[in-house]
């Protein structure tokens, strides 16, 4: 009987042999393109190789944060000075983009669940312009309309007299200059910082033992403050800040700005920070309204009946539970902030698309493994990204019910 | 005991009910809503905290209703009050100049440059696609739109087959039409291939009667299925390289609206199938299969798209064997399709978890193969299910596919781009007219789109309250 019993009707050995399959076709394909990706490259003179990487760049880069870190220099930095240049710009424009984005995108959120019209109004009008315009555009629009109708090079906007001003080669601020010192408030903070976390663990003991609740958020922010500022003024002041220096008078070509004062920040920076952020929020936005919104009236009105304010109804209730359905979806915002920092090259913004898989693939010409080291990048950041979200979710599973 | 007695004598029953009163002014009328809307939120002066929350909100309430006017106002004043409208002599950029440039605008005048824009117009839609050929262009945009009203439209008859003709005759239509056809296909390898499809086709049918044995007929289905794709997809190219009597139209003169439409509709549609096989791989039971789909889908979504784009402009020839060329825009549709693939892949796999269990287990229970029960029983749901996250997905393709300004293609974005490097309109207003234009035109698509999103939403969600 069991003769008769084909292997093609055992499920197991179907899918081995489905699998098998699919392992040779996925080689195959593989050892295709390669072969053809091979020829192509003989045929056009050229070889597989990281040879490239310590050859030095002979190209500009704009003073950014990379290229202060990595001390760029024409013609003595290598390719691979320009790819770690790509990805500290890439970076910190993103830190900053999700900074501000987190910021304005629960303002415009919470604002969006007021009873009050106006403030509700204000924010699902931001919502839905934000979200339903092409974020190249908004950066296009940022960059080109916006900016660079600032006053020209020899003239500034003033923001704040002395201290910060504007115009089409930058934002001008004052820079901060570390002088002795600076290193001991550094580590003081960290201790302070410690020591807050300490005092709200004994208030969360105490609160256990005696039911008093005590104001450790205020008293540790306080702490924190005050006892930094202290530790400064004790050490001397040990911070100095180069102000920018501008300059209406003396030879036209030596006015605006000065070089070397204060610190600048580019035009195609502010845009691309400006544009990322305000696309982002309004999708920050949403996902903090869903949160909020998902959390049960019930949760708010058991509080309310057991004599909770709205505010502690809030910290203790309605944001604890709400921010576990919020995180999951805010981490793939800030993903995809990252990702997007990628238009940047669109306006010529220094980071790794723009000069490493733009220019310097223009001058050495290493298709594949110049695009690879790129892809790498964001790869490895989406992947520690989705480890992290991972090991969330299941620590926030255990909690609940 | 009379004193208790007396008291009952005095007591007082009503006999009438008491006289209607109006709702208090705060609770009904116009002056009701206002107060709920507005005013409620900052009128609390119960304790400190609440009278600091209410003038804060009073206060925040004020500057964001000037903040808001301030820009609807500036927007409205520059696109409508302060704008030119025509350009009625012919001036071009000086039409939009003012007397310190050299025009006739007053000095500091700042408003939209509309003739500029109405100068473009064809260029912004269609790019550079010749002016005596657009009929076609518009011939295939007008039946896309009919044929997707009558398949959206809930009581029409026969939506099936329109739907199902605008997933295979359409395209080809639209294909034939946009390109002009006349492709130079090689017609002896399409017609070897149309013939050894057709024989693997006998093949199944013999197979499925079973003269070739059990073994084979167990596979027949398979056997014909890959027939007939051979079958179609050389078809396809037979068509492509017949010639209709029309001009044909290299994509590289197709631009503006045009191409957005083509890159986001043709990526979406191409994506789905591709993103069912990754949802139902990585939903899979085969260890191989699940981490092949997983290392795809998490591959693609973990990078952005403009590196695919590159990569599929500047990698995929080198990828290619000699003589085959890509054009520039199928280099990005294929990018652009692996892309929304991964994407589609995740919205479905979204569907698929949603499905109860017993629909599986009852499914099997009658006996169906596992493609007889995903084909029957649980992608109909599923995708059903999905349909709101497809067009989210679709919504943000559409938005993205702006991109491909980046590797040299003149989009909606690019073909407004190009248009402002335009020195007879060099204005000062020229860009910002421009940008105004091109995110009203995508503004209006995309919000379209994600209130259809909404509707199928709650459509959904009441079909399936029990």
């Amino acid at each position: 009987m069991s003769k008769s019993h084909s292997f093609i009707y055992d499920r197991r050995i179907r899918n081995l042999v489905f699998q098998g399959l699919m392992i040779v076709g996925l080689a195959f394909g593989v050892w295709w393109l390669g072969n053809n990706t091979l020829d192509n490259l003989a045929d056009q003179g050229k070889s597989l190789g990281f040879g490239f990487l310590t050859k030095t760049s002979g190209f500009q880069i704009s003073a950014t944060l990379g290229t202060w870190v990595m001390e760029y220099d024409v013609g003595s930095s290598t390719y691979l000075d320009v790819y770690f240049i790509g990805i500290i710009n890439t970076f910190i424009v993103a830190i900053l983009g999700i900074v501000a984005a987190t910021i304005l995108g629960f303002s415009v959120g919470i604002m969006r669940l007021s009873s009050n019209l106006v403030i509700k109004g204000f924010a699902t009008i931001y919502i839905e312009v934000l979200r339903n315009i092409p974020l190249l555009l908004q950066l296009f629009f940022w960059y080109f309309a916006v900016l660079r109708a600032l006053p020209d090079r020899r003239s500034q906007l003033e923001i704040i007299p002395g201290i910060a001003g504007i115009n089409i080669t930058g934002l001008y601020l004052p820079a901060p200059l570390a002088q002795n010192g600076l290193g001991l408030v550094f580590i003081c903070f960290v201790l302070l910082v410690c020591a807050a976390f300490a005092l709200s663990k004994w208030a969360e003991k105490r609160q256990q033992l005696t039911g008093q609740r005590l104001p450790v958020f205020w008293a540790g922010t306080a702490l924190v403050i005050l006892g930094t500022l202290l530790s400064y003024f004790i050490s001397g002041q040990p911070l100095d800040w180069s102000y920018p220096v501008y300059k209406d008078t003396g030879a036209v070509l030596r006015r605006g700005f000065q070089v070397g004062s204060g610190m600048a920040l580019v035009p195609e920076l502010i845009a691309v920070w400006l544009a990322l952020t305000l696309y982002t929020a309004a999708f920050i936005a949403e996902i903090v309204r869903a949160g909020i919104l998902a959390i049960a009236k019930g949760q708010a009105e058991a509080s309310y009946s057991l004599g909770l304010r709205p505010g502690i109804t809030l910290r203790l209730v309605i944001i604890p539970q709400a921010l576990r359905v919020i995180i999951p979806p805010l981490t793939s915002q800030y993903l995809n902030l990252t990702k997007n920092s990628s238009l940047a090259v669109a306006i010529a913004y220094p980071e790794l698309v723009s000069i490493f898989a733009g220019t310097a693939l223009n001058q050495v010409g290493k298709e594949i493994e110049m695009i690879v080291m790129m892809m790498a990048v964001y790869l490895t950041f989406s992947l520690l990204t989705a480890a992290f979200m991972n090991w969330f979710n299941a620590r926030v599973k255990l909690v609940e019910r | 005991m009379a004193d208790k007695a007396k008291s009952t004598d005095i007591a007082f029953v009503r006999q009438s009910d008491a006289p209607v009163l109006p709702p208090p002014a705060t609770e009904a009328g116009f002056t009701g809503w206002l107060w709920h809307n507005i005013f409620s939120s900052m009128a609390d002066f119960s304790s400190a905290g609440a009278m600091l929350r209410s003038g804060l909100t009073a206060l925040l309430s004020l500057g964001l209703l000037y903040f808001g006017f301030a820009q609807i106002y500036a927007l409205l004043d520059f696109a409508v009050f302060s704008a030119v409208w025509s350009d009625p002599d012919g001036l071009k950029r000086e039409a939009c100049w003012t007397t310190e440039q050299g025009g006739g605008l007053p000095a500091g005048w700042h408003g939209a440059c509309w003739p500029f824009v109405w100068a473009k117009q064809k260029f912004i839609i269609y790019g550079p696609y010749p002016s005596e050929e657009l009929w076609r262009v518009n011939l295939s945009a007008a039946l896309g739109l009919v044929g997707l009203v009558y398949v959206l439209i809930e009581p029409l008859p026969w939506r099936r087959y329109v739907g199902a003709a605008m997933l295979t005759i359409y395209p080809l239509f639209a294909f034939i039409m946009l390109t002009g056809g006349n492709s130079d296909t090689p017609l002896v390898s399409v017609g070897t291939w149309l013939v050894a499809g057709l024989a693997v086709i006998t093949v199944g049918r013999m197979g499925k009667k079973g003269y070739l044995g059990r073994n084979i007929a167990e596979f027949s289905q398979l056997i014909g299925i890959t027939g007939w794709l051979f079958v179609i997809y050389n078809a396809v190219r037979a068509i492509g390289a017949a010639d209709f009597g029309l001009v044909p139209v290299d994509t590289r003169d197709w631009g503006g609206l045009l191409i957005t439409l083509v890159v986001a509709i043709t990526g979406i549609v191409a994506s789905l199938p591709l993103g069912i096989l990754l949802a139902l791989g990585r939903r899979s039971e085969m260890p191989i299969a699940r981490l092949l789909s997983t290392v795809f889908i998490e591959f693609w979504r973990g990078v952005p798209l403009i590196t695919v784009l590159f990569m599929a402009s500047v990698m995929l020839p080198l990828f290619m064997p000699e003589g085959v060329n890509f054009d520039n825009l199928l280099r990005a549709l294929v990018g652009v399709m692996l892309f929304s693939a991964a994407y589609m892949a995740e919205v479905i796999r979204g569907g698929l978890q949603a499905i109860d269990k017993g629909q599986y287990e009852g499914a099997q229970a009658m006996g169906l193969s596992y493609w007889q029960m995903m084909r029957l029983i649980i992608l109909p749901q599923a995708l059903t299910h999905v349909i709101p996250g497809i067009v989210n997905t679709f919504i943000g393709l559409f938005k993205d596919t702006t991109l491909v300004s980046i590797v040299g293609i003149f989009d909606l974005l690019g073909a407004g781009q190009s248009a402002i490097a335009d020195a007879a309109w060099s204005s000062p207003v020229q860009a910002l007219t421009m940008y105004i234009y091109v995110a009203v035109l995508f503004f209006v698509f995309c919000f379209g789109m994600s209130r259809y999103s909404i509707f199928m939403e709650k459509k959904l969600s009441t079909s399936r309250k029990h």
